[in-house]
């Protein structure tokens, strides 16, 4: 069919389209441009990772054996931003670049030179992050941000230039996030094979469609938040300073709402392909897809007005923390329907155990983990124990770690056949699973230990009671950190060659991505399909 | 599946454009601009030039992408699928651009209704600012005395300038629906000026509060909101103002027919949300 359009094709000049490094920085292709944003999120993973491990490496003991201080909260703080901004929202955007097209039957993006814009904003962004600690080398500045990702007034107000190129990276990632979003919702909307309504959409591109909403909804708040914050740095404002009558308290509430959607913006293209992927490796139907698709919407709702609980020890008065404890809590319930969801998904499937329904069923028993102890930090009366411990530590780790980038490498492994036409080495894949799964309860099980114990978050030294279970915790990331090796072998050994993908790829899949050959056609949709859904 | 192909509404090609180094050239324009101006508020030599460098390469980017964009509709590149696409982008933005200001207007209500408040009703033997009392318009408890900026004087004739602004723009969408090409124009043309004059006289407020009323961006919240919020909306005009320009001169020179005038109508959006940010404005930064 593909070809017969091709012939077709009134423009006829693709076959004039730059090749080598032209072709990635001019592309309109949004499969080229998912393939950036997939590949710059596997190399900034690897950045972020390093960093950390440096830390682990100066917390495996108590006292200062490897780094001043300053820099270790240069460590944390941009390791954050860059594990969330330059690793994991870039993984599921190019997800959505690749996938939103093929799953409903589009041609290509909506708006395809923006979309590569959207890619292209992501390296100066993460130049301008990391660059204080090359010009601290050389005598400039006093290194990279060193206020934590969250960036709280009075400290951000008072620290060094690093401050002010993370201001202007988040600004460059915001602008990237906004038009990556237009253009998801635009595709989604007005790019359907007909016959698809919304509701028979795919549940990856509903989880994309809540993301994108709350994208635009809150990013625009947190570059208005730092904005103020480089007023009050530079231009003499007083937003964040009580002599003016400002609060810093003020700056925590503008950052946290954008900052806790941003939870469900880096889950919900996850919670997207899990059914997907549960689905295919039980060979049945997903359950509850519309139940699904509602659980998304509220969580997207109710994720945008609960934003205090990242701060209910401040000093919020009485009624706003039972207000922020009831809300947060409620959460649970949508969250709760989409675990039943994907346990029925799988009840009595006829289940085989291929890398990517490991990922997903480890994502399913660790990400239950961080939900439940999320409900133990809502809890105003016991977070004023928890809070700013490792316990949160941990907490947010098991929900970002598993939640998110192991719900990336669940997506990568299904997928991966199907983009280059390969099949990944099984052996490999399984090895990667097992050892990730186990190095990272051995990293940060010992956490909330810690947590729970006393031990408080962004401190380069602690007391030596401490001592034991931060050396497993060490012993945990390194061998974390290293097995993610195995993962870029196995990707590269898939894109170089490998037992050829049939075009369904796997045995349950349904889906019009899987009509499509492996890899598909530069041009995939090029006329559209008839949704049979 | 061939045969049920007919049948689409789509049945036409979507139009994906070639190849382009814009979106890469515009990046690299943001990253110098950004790291000028870094440079510059921490006061290193070069800030300024690499500032000027990142300005020029945005600044020719938009004419030629845009440029492209102009070309291509003028060519037939774009049926009302792609037309589509543009109006969700463009709806779109204008949400974000509203949550942006949002966050500014939270920050007044903030520190109107809870820090202002707070900071004078502490107890006297736990503040470091006894005696503040607190009210609004406040620079806050160390905050320098001005006079804050009237309602009715110049802000009042800004708020006619705008809704009358709005009017014209209207009735130029009129006179192009009903092909009346020089109504078009005419109100494009007078749209255009009132947005100028609207910024003339926001120039001369801002000179007044600073030279005359002691109203700086430093002193206190009042300050800091009033300068951050006006400010922005006067960016905002500023773009609007251009892009109306740059479809007042697509008018003259014949683009848009009572079908096909995305650019128009996307352009009368902004403008019209400019227009609410500045009501809303007017009543709880002027008025109120």
């Amino acid at each position: 069919m593909n070809t017969a359009t091709h012939a077709l094709d009134p423009h006829g000049a693709h076959a004039a389209a730059p090749t080598g490094i032209l072709r990635w920085l001019t592309t309109t292709n949004h499969k080229d441009i998912g393939t950036m944003y997939m590949t710059f999120s596997l190399l900034m993973f690897f950045v972020g990772g390093a960093m950390i491990l440096a830390v682990r490496a100066e917390l495996f003991q108590p006292g200062l054996q490897l780094m001043k201080p300053e820099f270790f909260n240069q460590l944390i703080g941009v390791h954050a931003l860059v594990m969330i901004f330059a690793a994991l929202m870039p993984a599921a955007t190019g997800f959505a670049n690749w996938m939103i097209p093929l799953m409903i039957g589009a041609p290509d993006m909506a708006l395809p030179r923006l979309n590569n814009w959207g890619f292209w904003l992501l390296p100066p962004a993460a130049i301008l992050l990391t660059l204080p600690f090359v010009l601290a080398l050389f005598g400039i500045g006093d290194g990279a941000v060193a206020t934590g990702w969250t960036l709280y007034a009075p400290l951000s107000v008072q620290g060094g230039i690093g401050v002010d190129f993370a201001i202007f990276a988040i600004h460059i990632l915001g602008v990237s996030s906004i038009m990556g979003s237009i253009n998801i919702i635009a595709t989604i909307l007005n790019m359907r094979a007909p016959g698809m309504t919304l509701m028979q959409m795919p549940l990856f591109c509903w989880g994309w469609l809540v993301t994108a909403v709350l994208l635009i909804i809150t990013l625009p708040v947190l570059a208005g938040g730092v904005t103020m914050l480089l007023t009050d740095r530079h231009f003499g404002t007083h937003f964040f300073d009580a002599a003016g009558g400002g609060d810093p308290i003020l700056f925590q509430h503008l950052f946290w709402f954008f900052g806790h959607p941003e939870v469900y913006i880096l889950l919900l293209p996850v919670w997207g392909l899990m059914p997907h992927v549960l689905s295919t490796f039980t060979r049945k139907p997903t359950y509850g897809h519309t139940a699904q698709v509602w659980s998304f919407i509220a969580i997207g709702v109710l994720g945008l007005v609960v934003w205090a609980h990242h701060f209910l020890t401040a000093g919020l008065p009485v009624p706003a923390l039972l207000y922020f404890m009831y809300s947060t809590m409620s959460i649970s319930l949508p969250l709760a329907v989409l675990f039943f969801c994907w346990i029925a998904t799988m009840w009595r499937g006829a289940m085989s155990f291929e890398t990517p329904m490991l990922f997903a069923v480890g994502f399913i028993v660790l990400f239950g983990i961080a939900g439940l102890t999320g409900l133990v930090l809502a809890d105003v009366a016991a977070d004023a124990q928890y809070h700013h411990s490792y316990f949160v530590v941990a907490h947010f780790h098991y929900a970002l770690f598993t939640g998110g980038i192991m719900g990336v490498m669940t997506g990568v492994y299904y997928w991966l056949p199907k983009w280059t036409g390969h099949m990944y080495s099984e052996k490999l894949g399984k090895l990667h699973f097992w050892l990730t799964v186990v190095s990272f309860n051995l990293t940060f099980m010992p956490q909330f230990f810690l947590g729970l114990a006393g031990m408080p978050r962004r401190i380069p030294d602690y007391a030596l009671q401490f001592a034991e279970f931060n050396a497993i915790s060490t012993v945990g990331s390194f061998i974390l950190g290293l097995s993610q090796l195995i993962f870029a072998y196995n990707i590269w050994r898939c894109v170089k060659g490998g037992e050829k993908a049939s075009d369904a790829v796997w045995e349950g899949t349904s889906g019009l991505e899987w009509e499509l050959s492996s890899p598909p056609p530069h041009h995939s949709w090029e006329t559209q399909p008839v949704s049979k859904a | 599946m061939n045969a049920s192909h007919a049948s689409t509404p789509h049945a036409g090609h979507y139009y994906v454009p070639q190849p382009s180094l814009y979106p890469v050239f515009l990046s690299g324009g943001m990253f110098l601009l950004a790291l000028g101006f870094i440079l510059l508020m921490n006061k290193f030599a070069p800030g300024p030039w690499v500032m000027t460098a990142g300005a020029a390469v945005i600044i020719f980017v938009l004419f030629r992408w845009f440029g492209a964009v102009i070309g291509e509709n003028q060519r037939g590149a774009y049926t009302d699928w792609e037309d589509q696409s543009f109006r969700q982008g463009m709806v779109w933005f204008i949400g974000s651009e509203v949550m942006f200001f949002a966050a500014f207007f939270a920050a007044l209500f903030y520190c109107r209704t809870i820090s202002v408040p707070a900071l004078a009703g502490m107890d006297p033997l736990f503040t470091l600012y006894q005696g503040y009392a607190g009210g609004w318009p406040t620079s806050g408890p160390k905050g320098a005395s001005f006079t804050p900026m009237g309602a009715w004087g110049i802000p009042a004739i800004n708020t006619a300038l705008l809704l009358t602004s709005g009017v014209t723009l209207t009735w130029a969408h009129w006179g192009l629906m009903k092909d009346k090409r020089s109504q078009l124009n005419l109100g494009l043309i007078l749209t255009v000026l009132l947005g100028v004059i609207f910024l003339g006289f926001q120039a001369y407020e801002y000179h007044h509060a600073y030279t005359e009323l002691g109203l700086t961006m430093g002193a206190g919240v009042y300050g800091a909101t009033f300068f951050m919020l006006t400010g922005f909306h006067g960016f905002h005009v500023t773009l609007g103002a251009i892009m109306l320009a740059v479809v007042a001169g697509r008018s003259l020179s014949g683009h848009f027919d009572s079908k096909r005038h995305f650019a128009f109508e996307a352009v009368a959006w902004y403008w019209h949300f400019v227009d609410v940010v500045w009501l809303l404005l007017f009543v709880v930064i002027y008025w109120l």
